[in-house]
């Protein structure tokens, strides 16, 4: 944040995310779609839950002089309308009339493009996964973003949990204690919603974006600390890279995510980010693999019970399998054993789930209830979470 | 508890009060609410324990009878120290910590506790000068905490698994220290002169290696001695990597110099001398100091108060690098915080305040010059050796007792008889010193009080 | 003037005396005490120091402030208005921590020189009043908690735990099974230092989360987590949250099935004292705060007293030297049948702390005791009902329960409702002259707040803490500024703490910040 200029908040509103929803369609992601939703009686959602977003943000804001940076018309202008304020528009001309929901992914991505050469601090976005996505696409992990929830059904871990939540926290980001607040990378997913309208959910992890987190705000306390995100991953590498430097002759199938990726930094190596590689002998010896690269690996293993998987759920969900990992197939998870899983997952990731289980949902429901019970999740060095898995139909 | 009766240190144990509150809560009986602890684990029986003195006139009878039956140092004469000193405690000192709004705060904010936010950052100011570092830490329980833990940061911040201690290191520290070190870490000791009571370095520098992490020792030394080869010894952990750890007394440090000055990358110490009472070995805090180096500062487990400016203006502070963290890789897990000493700390910050830099000095002056005169007047008693060792002492020295022909529990016997309490039994510890005892004076002693000890001692010796 | 302070908040406003820091105040030339000097003829002896070599003489004197006596003490009487401490507070709102009222007649013993001017070395019939209090006090605390000897060494909870991690690691070691037992699984509920000590202590750590219903521990969880690993079990019972877990026999019964310890963290006792014991509930090892369950009070972080007890089978582990009796009624300190080797404080215990203690227990005896839990409990719950009457504030798990001696309370709600959570309800009640506490981390229970009322207020005192919660509930809904810009009417104002996490710009002394800065905060 610059102290020598008013702040600017970004805000992005994907007017057609979460009208599916409403009419029974999962997603609006295509022309037809949206044609559909819009003949059965559908209302733009989005807008509303920014609204509310933005009254929150505003409480927070207690006066204080801010720049609001919009998408046009229905991608953020008209809303802000509402409220008396006055904007910047961002990229108007290039884009459809203020009035058309009619807006497009790449409508999305130029208008967010479009606010990162203005310099906003925060960009707020109302929508949904692929929002999210496209968001993603068009400004890469380094820009602060917070996503506003108004997609039918959001998997990504951008989204604050409310918009009001969203208002607040971009407020303190803006105006508050900027000692309070912190900065982490969240899961983006990607899910099939051909897929998902037929009753499968199939994602993959997409990429991260960084968002802003509220820090305990408060010191002085009387014991215990909290530990920054990244050092909490770091400890974790450190303890896991231990065990795999001691055990050279295993291989290890290293799933996706910041905290696996963790892994491979403290052993040196340089892994993927969101594909599964396999390291053996202290080194990787396949980067990004398919489910057939995978089980081609294990039948070459010499002692088939020296085969682990490292993986991590995505925050907030709790998805250990299914969501961004399908290369871990119900074969793959067969082939290992459930004995063979080493799950990793910092405490702050934990308590994101609220005592809610990890979930398995593997596409064998068969397996997803064999893999039930409670796991030995590696936390810190030297310490564990036994916690539960459920399978995610239940 | 009875119809008739309140306690005055509990409000609602009136009957009357109870019911209403009860009523509140929609409960007939206070019973009620301990009905989730299962009946096999509720106790029923009756605690043994001694009828209530209800009264404070009560209560003071029986206490003070308790307490009355000790005989305290200043209603003898006690040449005790080896740790624990008999100094004169200033009457401010006394008064500032027995203040309600200190003795009975814990972990408010600095919005509701700036005062004692304050004082700490003051104390951790005052010892700073006094040890010419950047940093010194809010009080851990004792000295030998301090000591412990200063070795556990050397272990952290070098990654390394083995320290050195001195083996002249007062032996309940050195328990202590080897203790908190298990199971992780090696504690090897290196030897130190029979003669002089300094340390030995070829023998330090036998043992110094890339593994070690650290070398500890004490200046003065539980002996007593004044160890002058600080440099060198700083020289050859620094040269192998490890880093110095040096435990000082803080009521020498007016005349001496810090051992910071010499090498030292950690200082620690118990801050008992700095106007705490003794209260039989229960008033207690240890220091740890260090210059202002990320690497060390994250490696503290203790609090760390630092200043800061607020939005009006004003002095503010506030802890320093609270999500304190390993950068590192972690061999260790993370030490413990918790309560610890700090009204002590509070205590000892008004001390050096009072002293001031003369006052450290004549301190210090006069506690080397009464040890010199006591050890000669002692020396010259038949049979009696002062000092035994040879280095120069500070406040405290050895005493051989060997060509006396008597034990050194028969020889304190005598004195108790004659009402001094004569110095630490060093037979069971060092049994390389023979029948040798550690005698301390301190400020409090005056001459004459010195001149009886000798006298006394000659005639006891007698038999 | 208030004429009702129960429902209307009272005008209060802390002391500021905008005192400088004390190296401010100095005026060279001053002194604040004087030291005898040496008589003639030991001064003829000159100064011993200059036998030492030059590089140990301290050339330049310790830059100390220079101060007359009167300015210091007034320096430091300032401070101390400048603090609110549990004598003037209505200080429910640091649950946990037990802020009971600590009685001034046994600050008189505490500071008595009968006790202040003694030696720790001194020969045992000069002491034996200090020693027959240790004594009693162990035979008090055998009697509150079942178990079989006492160790008073500790100077606190977080100490205490230490003596249980070296307890546990030297009975881990004597009976050959270090490449066996290397597990120690405790709760995310328990204090901090427990699985800090046992990672200190060469133990994993594996934690029990609590079930999201019950607020218990997940008892399968607890099953999946002991095996023949599992060197001992660190628990609280009550845990934080204040409920009493009640299959805890059946999860120390798991624990001694594969061989391993069990210890009881009691930082949790005031509303157990005479009601349920260590020793019922299957615990090996346990330990007491005597600064918060017993009245010792907690100056500003410590001196405290940490209590630990253990059953038969592990005295021999337990930190020497204890205090016995001899057949001729003598004390004395006993280091046989105990660990000569297992220290972790210097001498025998914080005093102070411990007479303190004694002389509480003495007061109180049996019934006082049980009253002690017994009110504890019932001023609990009756503000429990109070507060989940304001909007806003909640109690996660179990409900519909009564409560033990404290609640976690959780703000979430009203920071969805307002925006302002915790953090801004506190910062508004230093304004009342009252206290609350942001709770161990992890806030599992998010926003949260703990209250303990203890035995010691009185109904008419929670009511008006009840009565500023709600005012500033009401403030955070009608005007959240007044919330966010607080505290109004503190001795300073908002801290930036950015400057205290850069190793750039923190100071921790007033030397560093020298070195650092010049003028008010102007960088070098």
């Amino acid at each position: 944040m610059n102290p020598q200029r008013t702040p600017r908040l970004g805000l992005i509103v994907n007017p057609i995310a979460g009208m599916g929803g409403r009419v029974g369609l999962k997603g609006t992601d295509g022309d037809e779609l949206l044609r559909l939703a819009v003949a059965r009686g559908a209302v733009p959602m989005a807008e509303s839950r920014a609204a509310l977003c933005l009254e929150a943000f505003l409480k927070g804001a207690e006066g204080r002089p801010f720049e609001l940076h919009v998408g046009p018309g229905a991608m953020g202008e008209r809303v802000a309308e509402r409220y008396g304020l006055g904007v910047v528009v961002a990229g108007r001309g290039a884009l459809p009339p203020p009035s058309s929901v009619r807006t497009t992914a790449e409508d999305t991505r130029r208008t967010a493009r479009n606010m990162a050469d203005t310099g906003v601090d925060l960009l707020l976005f109302a929508g949904g996964d692929g929002t999210a996505r496209d968001i993603c696409v068009a400004l890469g992990r380094d820009r602060l973003v917070l996503g506003i929830p108004a997609g039918v059904k959001i998997h990504s871990a951008v989204y604050a949990s409310s918009p009001a939540a969203a208002g607040f926290l971009a407020a303190a980001t803006l105006f508050g204690d900027t000692s309070v607040i912190r900065e982490k990378l969240a899961e983006v997913m990607d899910i099939d919603e051909n897929a998902y309208r037929s009753g499968v959910l199939r994602a993959k992890l997409f990429g991260y974006l960084r968002i802003p987190y509220e820090r305990r705000r408060v010191q002085g306390l009387k014991a215990g600390s909290g530990t920054p995100e990244a050092a909490a991953q770091a400890e974790i590498a450190a303890a896991v890279a231990e065990t795999i430097s001691a055990g050279p002759e295993t291989l290890w199938l290293i799933g996706a995510g910041t905290t696996t990726k963790a892994v491979t930094d403290a052993l040196g190596l340089s892994g993927t980010l969101l594909g599964v590689d396999a390291c053996l002998g202290g080194s990787l010896v396949a980067l990004d693999l398919s489910e057939r690269d995978i089980l081609a690996l294990i039948a070459q293993q010499s002692d088939p019970k020296k085969i682990k998987i490292l993986l991590t759920p995505i925050g907030g969900q709790g998805f250990l399998f299914g969501r961004g990992n399908q290369q871990f197939s119900p074969d793959v998870i067969r082939a290992v054993g459930r004995e063979n899983l080493m799950i990793l997952a910092t405490p702050d990731k934990l308590h994101t789930l609220r005592g809610a289980p990890l979930l398995a949902d593997t596409g064998d429901p068969s397996l997803d209830l064999e893999l039930e019970g409670y796991y030995r999740i590696v936390s810190s060095y030297g310490g564990f979470t036994v916690y539960p898995l459920a399978a995610a139909g239940q | 508890m009875s119809d008739t009766f309140t306690h005055p240190y509990i409000p609602n144990s009136d009957p009357v009060i109870q019911r209403w509150m009860m009523d509140s809560i929609g409960i007939e009986d206070i019973e009620e609410l301990f009905a989730c602890i299962p009946e096999s684990l509720r106790f029923r029986g009756k605690m043994n324990l001694p009828e209530p003195l209800l009264s404070e006139a009560a209560l003071r009878r029986r206490v003070m009878g308790r307490l009355n039956k000790n005989r305290t140092c200043e209603e003898a004469l006690s040449f005790l120290g080896g740790g624990c000193w008999q100094h004169q405690v200033p009457a401010v000192c006394d008064e500032v910590n027995r203040r309600s709004e200190f003795l009975t705060a814990y972990a408010g904010e600095p919005y509701e506790d700036h005062g004692r936010f304050q004082a700490l950052f003051e104390y951790e100011s005052l010892m700073a000068e006094l040890l010419e570092t950047d940093v010194v830490n809010v009080p851990t329980n004792d000295g030998s905490q301090a000591a412990a833990t200063a070795l556990r940061m050397a272990c952290r911040a070098t990654g390394r698994d083995e320290v050195l201690v001195a083996g002249s290191t007062q032996p309940d520290r050195f328990r202590i220290v080897r203790n908190y070190l298990r199971p992780d870490i090696r504690v090897t000791r290196f030897g130190f002169d029979r003669t002089t009571g300094l340390l030995d370095l070829k023998d330090l520098k036998s043992k110094v290696s890339d593994k070690v992490a650290a070398v500890f020792f004490e200046n003065p030394s539980f002996l007593g001695c004044v160890e002058t080869q600080g440099r060198e010894i700083a020289e050859a952990i620094h040269a192998a990597g490890g880093l110095l750890v040096v435990f000082a007394d803080p009521s020498s440090l007016g005349v001496l110099t810090p051992p910071s000055r010499y090498g030292a990358d950690l200082s620690c110490g118990d801050i008992q001398p700095l106007g705490i009472h003794m209260s039989f070995g229960g008033g207690r805090g240890g220091y740890i100091a260090s210059a202002d180096e990320e690497r060390l500062v994250q490696e503290y487990p203790s609090r760390l108060f630092g200043i800061a400016p607020t939005e009006k203006g004003e002095w503010g502070f506030g802890d320093v690098a609270w999500e304190r963290t390993s950068f590192a890789k972690r061999e260790n897990g993370k030490e413990f915080v918790g309560t610890a000493a700090a009204l002590w700390g509070i205590t000892a910050g008004v001390y050096l305040a009072l002293m001031g830099p003369k006052g450290m000095r004549e301190l210090g002056e006069g506690i080397m010059q009464r040890a010199r005169y006591l050890a000669a007047l002692m020396d010259k008693i038949p049979g009696v050796a002062a000092p035994r060792l040879s280095a120069v002492p500070f406040k405290e020295f050895v005493v051989n007792f060997d060509g006396t022909g008597l034990s050194v529990k028969e020889i304190n016997r005598r004195l108790l008889d004659r009402n001094i309490f004569g110095g630490q039994d060093l037979s069971a510890d060092f049994p390389e010193l023979g029948q040798s005892a550690l005698y301390c004076t301190t400020e409090v002693h005056s001459k004459a009080d010195l001149d009886r000890l000798a006298s006394e001692l000659a005639s006891c010796l007698k038999g | 003037m208030k004429t009702n302070p129960k429902t209307e908040p009272r005008d209060f406003h802390q002391a500021k005396w905008d005192e400088p820091v004390i190296f401010e105040l100095s005026t060279p030339g001053e002194r604040g005490v004087l030291l005898p000097g040496t008589e003639p003829e030991i001064a003829a002896l000159g100064n011993p120091w200059e036998d030492l070599p030059k590089e140990l003489h301290r050339t330049s004197p310790p830059a100390l402030p220079e101060m007359s006596q009167m300015r210091v003490l007034k320096h430091y009487l300032r401070l101390s208005q400048e603090n609110l401490g549990a004598d003037l507070n209505i200080d429910i709102g640091q649950g946990t921590c037990t802020m009971k009222y600590s009685p001034k007649i046994n600050d008189q013993f505490a500071t008595s020189p009968k006790l202040a001017e003694l030696h720790p070395l001194q020969a045992p019939s000069t002491v034996q009043g200090t020693l027959e209090i240790l004594y009693e006090t162990e035979q008090f605390l055998k009697e509150i908690s079942g178990l079989d000897r006492f160790c008073l060494h500790p100077g606190g909870g977080s100490q205490a735990i230490l003596g249980i991690g070296s307890v546990i690691r030297n009975w881990v070691d004597a009976n050959g099974m270090a490449d066996r037992k290397d597990e120690i699984v405790t709760t995310i509920f328990s204090h901090p230092s427990n699985p800090a000590v046992a990672k200190i202590k060469g133990f994993k750590v594996i934690t029990i989360y609590p079930d999201p219903v019950t607020g218990r521990p997940d008892m399968k969880a607890f099953m999946a987590a002991v095996n023949e690993r599992t060197a001992a079990l660190l628990i609280t019972n009550p845990e934080d949250i204040g409920l009493y877990n009640p299959s805890i026999r059946e999860m120390t019964d798991l624990v001694h099935s594969v061989g391993g310890l069990c210890s009881y963290d009691q930082a949790n006792a005031n509303g157990v004292l005479g009601i349920a014991r260590a020793r019922e509930a299957g615990f090996d090892l346990c330990f007491f705060n005597l600064h918060k369950t017993f009245s010792s009070p907690h100056g500003c972080g410590g001196p405290g007293s940490g209590v630990l007890g253990v059953q038969k089978h592990l005295v021999p582990f337990l930190p020497a030297p204890v205090v016995d009796v001899d057949d001729q009624g003598n004390y004395f300190l006993q280091y046989e049948g105990v660990d000569r080797e297992n220290r972790i404080k210097d001498y025998y215990g914080v005093l102070p702390a411990i007479v303190r203690a004694y002389a509480w227990m003495l007061s109180l005896g049996d019934e006082g005791l049980r009253e002690v839990a017994r009110v504890s409990i019932l001023n609990n719950n009756y503000i429990f009902r109070k507060i989940l009457r304001i909007p806003g504030a909640d109690a996660p798990f179990a409900a519909g329960e009564h409560r033990m001696e404290q609640v976690r309370y959780s703000w979430q709600g009203l920071k969805d409702a307002t925006g302002c959570g915790v953090a801004d309800v506190q910062n508004r009640i230093f304004d009342f002259g009252m206290h609350i506490w942001t709770s161990h981390e992890p806030w599992i229970v998010p926003e949260p707040f703990t209250i303990e009322p203890t035995e010691s207020y009185s109904k008419d005192e929670l009511d008006e803490y009840v009565a500023v919660l709600e005012q500033i509930v009401r403030e955070a809904h009608e005007n959240p500024d007044i919330l966010k810009k607080a505290p109004h009417r503190s001795t300073i104002h908002h801290v930036d703490h950015d400057v205290l996490e850069d190793p750039k710009r923190w100071a921790i002394t007033w030397r560093a910040y020298n070195r650092k800065y010049r003028g008010y905060f102007e960088a070098r």
